[in-house]
């Protein structure tokens, strides 16, 4: 016989703290039910969640579960379960409120998850519960001092890709994974106001108004990622009128100023000023040589377009904005796409852009779209294989130099979110200027962002496929109103990385 | 002679009626296998006695903006490596009407093969990469293609890796990164009705 909680006592149910469901389609919570100290799940809940048949035994007084001819034969008397013929244990017997079954939620890893074709995870501190192939990271913020400077770190349980940003006097940590799995965060103290760990799988630091600009590390081994978190005093105390900091202001511990960013920077880089001002930038005319890239269906091809279209915007950026431009070709030869990442690389240029003409398979299809690199489970498992590695090195004059060692490959991933927000404002830009396609603003596995360390992004200015764009593309009007739509968001692009630090 | 005329008539009329018959049997036999691929539903047209799986095979929609999921007829393969390389086989025949081929015509399954991890190698003759026509969209509706055709049908599989020629290669056509494997990504996928 069931245990019948009627009455007084299903109204006496006290709901716990709702469960929240992980699988690779998103998360979605599942409601508990405290009876007894004991914490219950909904079998039709679960039912539904895992597509389960349950047959209740009136005469037995159980309940048989049964999924894809695997059954669970659980008792309403006695705290267990046979699972496909092996017994075993519960904290209590199947409960009834109302006209729900209820069962105690270790029945899902104790007798659910044995039979189910997935990898069911219930994490009991965390209230997860995993289901699949999914990942999720643990992870724990803690302060190590108060300071000032304070220091705080965030430990990323297993070893998975982090991209540190700041945004409006926050330090947000953002996890490659699908789903955290958070401890508590600690009480806030010194110059940190407020942790935050939500939904998301971003972890947010708000700093107060004394805090000067936070300094951010990275280091990786085989087992985890450390976030380590410096937060100094702003450098002109209690000025909470200034704009937030140039991101040239040196922390206290630093060297004086250097006009070149990227080129001086220690192993603990202020963050952001690796891009602290747009002073080289390459242009990637695409293909070329005997890659002709696209062909339009009167002959035109995808390189030329390409060239003419980077030598225009190269004059323009020059002339007006006095921003060196660096071409990967200027000419039509084929280069191959790690050579181009490289000129952007050896030249420790603040941006890249690589310009291509499209292609479809309907000749109907047109628009301009913007492309910037998605790093997909691979790229982060090659990562974490191949952690960037920190390097002691004697410096000129003395003592030591501490240099980060980066996979070449995964050289954009520190700049996937600066090269979001460029490639956000070359989306807006461009759709002032003529049609965009079906996706303006993609993030897919670009071979040659990829390599590239710095903001990156691409863009297919037209589509070839489409004999209206093949036309268009040619003409001098189109390709100086082109230019100009990438013009613009350059533009926007460098007072955004001299107003703050890049995210 | 009128009789003699009228024999002869006769004897020409019965012999064009005989090559006529000759020649309607000869193009019956080479016709009517194309016509048969062309009306029935799985693009090898296999004997009818072999049995058969319905597997999710992916196209270009009719706009070329999207990946379609078309339900098709597909022999049964031994176990998931031949069954991969059947759907495979299926995936490089040309699509149905109005759904577009995403791989170039005269591309060959050179190999397929499933590692203990859940990664699949599909290993393709050069004529995915020489014959691309290029352009990101094409080329990541090519490689998704693909992908989701060999991580739709076979559970086993987690992640699939295109490889050229029996070799890793950078792209197809110089823009999507090959050297990775891909996990399922349905985002390109236009739900058709009555398909998925």
């Amino acid at each position: 016989m069931l245990v019948l909680v009627s009455g007084p006592h299903a109204q006496g149910t006290i709901p716990a703290s709702p469960l929240t469901l992980i699988t690779r389609d998103g998360r979605r919570p599942v409601p508990t039910t405290l009876l007894n100290g004991q914490e219950f799940i909904g079998l039709d809940d679960l039912a539904s969640l895992f597509q389960l048949t349950v047959r209740e035994d009136a005469l037995a007084g159980g309940v048989t579960v049964s999924y894809k001819g695997r059954t669970i034969v659980a008792s309403a008397e006695q705290a267990m379960a046979s699972v496909n013929g092996r017994v075993v244990t519960l904290p209590a017997p199947i409960a009834r409120a109302g006209r729900r079954l209820l069962v105690p939620i270790d029945f899902i890893p104790r007798a659910l998850a044995p039979i189910y074709d997935s990898p069911i995870d219930l994490r009991r501190a965390s209230r997860l519960l995993i289901v699949g192939m999914v990942r999720v990271a643990r992870v724990a913020v803690r302060i190590d001092a108060v300071g000032p400077p304070t220091r705080a770190t965030v430990e990323v349980t297993p070893a998975l890709l982090v991209s540190p940003a700041l945004d409006a006097g926050r330090v947000l940590v953002r996890v490659e994974a699908d789903a955290l799995d958070a401890a508590p965060p600690p009480a806030p103290a010194g110059l940190i106001e407020q942790i935050q760990i939500g939904q998301t799988t971003t972890i947010a630091i708000a700093l107060n108004q004394r805090a000067g600009m936070a300094r951010v590390s990275t280091t990786t081994t085989t087992e985890s990622t450390r976030v380590t978190i410096e937060v100094p005093l702003a450098a002109p105390a209690q000025d909470t009128s200034a704009a937030p900091p140039p991101p040239s202001t040196p922390p206290p511990s630093t060297a004086p100023p250097q006009p070149t960013p990227p080129a001086a920077e220690p192993s603990t880089p202020l963050l952001g000023a690796q891009t602290a001002r747009l002073q080289t930038m390459v242009l990637d005319p695409g293909h070329g040589g005997d890659d002709t890239g696209v062909r339009g269906p009167k002959g035109t091809l995808e390189k030329q377009i390409t060239l003419d279209v980077a030598r225009r915007l190269k004059t323009l950026i020059e002339t007006r904005l006095g921003v060196r431009i660096i071409m990967t070709r200027d000419e039509d030869r084929g280069i191959s796409l790690d050579e181009r990442a490289a000129v952007a690389n050896n030249s420790k240029a603040d941006l890249f852009l690589s310009l291509h003409v499209n292609g479809a398979p309907s000749p109907s299809l047109k628009g301009t779209e913007v492309y910037y690199l998605r790093l997909d489970r691979a790229g982060e498992e090659a990562r974490r294989s191949t952690a960037a590695t920190e390097l002691v090195l004697p410096a000129v004059g003395g003592g030591t130099r501490p240099i980060d060692v980066i996979p070449w490959d995964l050289a954009q991933a520190a700049h996937v979110d600066a090269s979001s927000r460029f490639a956000s404002m070359l989306e807006e830009e461009l759709e002032k200027h003529g049609p965009m396609g079906p996706r303006p603003l993609q993030q897919a596995p670009m071979r040659v962002l990829s390599a590239a360390n710095m903001p990156a992004a691409l863009v297919e200015i037209a589509y070839l496929t489409n004999a209206e764009q093949e036309q268009s593309v040619q003409s001098a009007d189109f390709q100086a109103g082109l230019v100009q739509a990438m013009y613009d968001p350059i533009v926007r692009f460098r007072a955004y990385l001299e107003a703050a630090p890049a995210p | 002679m009128t009789r003699k005329r009228w024999l002869q008539i006769a004897g020409v009329v019965a012999i064009i009626i005989v090559a006529a018959w000759g020649a309607s049997l000869i193009l019956e036999r080479m016709v009517s296998p194309v016509a048969e691929q062309q009306t029935v539903q799985p693009p090898p047209a296999p004997a009818a006695n072999v049995p058969h799986i319905i597997a999710t095979l992916y196209y270009g929609t009719a706009d070329g903006q999207a990946l379609a999921a078309i339900k098709r007829e597909v022999p049964l393969g031994d176990g998931p490596r031949a069954q991969g390389r059947q759907i495979l086989q299926s995936e490089l025949e040309p699509a149905p009407a109005p759904y577009l081929s995403l791989i170039p015509a005269g591309t060959v399954l050179r190999a397929f093969y499933i590692t203990d991890r859940g990664d699949a190698f599909v290993d393709l003759s050069p004529e995915v990469s020489s014959m691309h026509p290029g352009g990101s969209t094409r080329e990541l509706l090519t490689v998704y293609a693909i992908v989701n055709t060999v991580t739709a049908n076979l559970s086993s599989v987690e992640r699939v890796q295109i490889l050229i020629d029996g070799k890793q290669a950078d792209t197809l056509a110089g823009h999507v990164d090959l050297r990775r494997p891909f996990e399922r990504d349905t985002s390109l996928v236009r739900e058709i009705k009555g398909t998925q």
